[in-house]
């Protein structure tokens, strides 16, 4: 066992646990962060991703002793309170998600997206960049829908700040 | 994750000695191939040794005709990088298309080449560049370090270091990516080195991996353009044959993503 010294969703947190241990097992067995979702556990389905120091990864494929000492944000942590984050939002004003299972892994991914791409964010690249998390309800519009939306949201909050 | 223990070594010289009085180490370095490795039960190391904490072996620095990059650098630190960016553009297209955005904040270049999977992307440029794969032992020439599928030049517990990329005159990169994987069905990396000659390598078509291949070469450095090749034929003999596309396939594939590569690089 090692003691594992995190910050999750702005908190610092300390467990005792063993470093080869799964970042999302950690996240959903031990801290009962259950809104990062196991898909297919062999890093090509995105349901796991989670930011690790703001950068979307996928924590199937990570182990706790890598992340040791980082700052994680899960889904449970983006909203303001009750104000959803944009990305939240316009997942749910445009029709985003339909049984939900990838959405978790769809919104952190696009949240690393939009901020890597800002206002140059075109559908053609963000195609593209959402290739590493799959969807088997809708097939992708409504998701693209989504986070257009979102970067539009997203980039006119950050210039009026 | 399955038994086995977890070290971060925070220099080389750690990292070599755990791996010294282990019984069954392996090095990880961004985890995207040796954890699903483990997952699937076809690795089980006694002890993994995570290389990623080295400050020393991140990193990328261009001086004079040489671009180097540090062995735990990431993907995404490498394509973000000016300095790849203006020496070598070519390297900054075939990372991208490598994996998926999520990946390539992972996976090093180090991890890449050490694993040389055979329908891996770096190990193209890495042979195609004429680059050198410093360890934390000796020096080693593209043209020594790829021996064979997952087979390398390292011995045991030795740890790339750095790759030091000749800085070309021209290069590019084309790949057939598989759909599903991202991998190369095929993928031909060209350069024309400075002082004019062309090297070229081709990933995920031969059976005993990464090649060099001559027959193109030889044509591109008589005439630099895509037509050079038109009447070229690449064998079949050793290409991979699999459900993704028959060896005469893939043999066809070298020559065209060789074209392709060859109008990227201008």
């Amino acid at each position: 066992m090692s003691t594992i010294r995190l910050t999750v969703n702005g908190k610092p947190v300390s467990v005792e646990v063993e470093d080869r241990t799964l970042l999302v097992h950690l996240l959903r067995d031990h801290l009962g962060l259950t809104g990062t979702h196991v898909g297919c556990d062999t890093s090509q389905c995105g349901a796991c991703t989670v930011h690790i120091d703001g950068r979307a990864v996928k924590s199937c494929t990570v182990l706790v002793g890598q992340a040791n000492g980082t700052s994680i944000t899960t889904i449970e942590g983006i909203a303001n309170g009750d104000e959803l984050h944009p990305m939240q939002a316009a997942f749910r004003d445009n029709h985003g998600l339909q049984c939900g299972f990838c959405t978790p892994g769809m919104i952190m991914a696009s949240i690393d997206i939009v901020r890597r791409h800002g206002a140059g964010l075109t559908e053609d690249i963000l195609r593209q960049e959402l290739e590493g998390n799959i969807c088997r309800c809708t097939g992708y519009h409504n998701i693209v829908k989504s986070v257009l939306d979102a970067a539009g949201r997203m980039t006119a909050a950050q210039a009026a700040e | 994750m399955y038994q086995t223990t977890y070290h971060r070594p925070a220099s080389i010289d750690e990292a070599v000695s755990l791996f010294a009085k282990a019984s069954d180490p392996k090095y990880l370095a961004g985890g995207h191939t040796l954890l699903p490795v483990m997952k699937q039960r076809l690795a089980a190391p006694s002890d993994v040794i995570d290389l990623a904490g080295i400050s020393e072996l991140i990193g990328v620095e261009a001086s004079g005709d040489t671009l180097t990059i540090r062995a735990a650098t990431t993907y995404y630190d490498i394509m973000t990088n000016a300095d790849v960016k203006k020496a070598i553009p070519a390297l900054v297209h075939l990372t991208s298309l490598l994996g998926d955005p999520a990946v390539r904040y992972r996976g090093t270049i180090g991890g890449s080449i050490a694993n040389n999977d055979p329908a891996a992307d770096y190990p193209a440029a890495v042979l195609a560049l004429g680059a050198t794969v410093k360890t934390n032992k000796r020096s080693i020439a593209a043209d020594d370090f790829f021996k064979g599928l997952f087979t390398t030049a390292l011995e045991d517990g030795e740890i790339i270091t750095e790759i030091g990329f000749p800085i070309p005159e021209r290069a590019g990169y084309a790949k057939m990516r598989h759909p599903a994987s991202r991998f190369a069905l095929t993928g031909v990396f060209v350069a024309r080195i400075k002082g004019g000659d062309v090297r070229v390598a081709a990933t995920g078509a031969s059976q005993n991996g990464v090649m060099r291949v001559r027959a193109i070469e030889a044509a591109l450095n008589a005439d630099w353009s895509p037509s050079a090749l038109d009447a070229i034929g690449i064998s079949d003999a050793d290409m991979i044959a699999d459900i993704h596309g028959s060896a005469a396939y893939r043999a066809n594939l070298v020559k065209v993503m060789a074209q392709r590569a060859i109008r990227q690089a201008g």
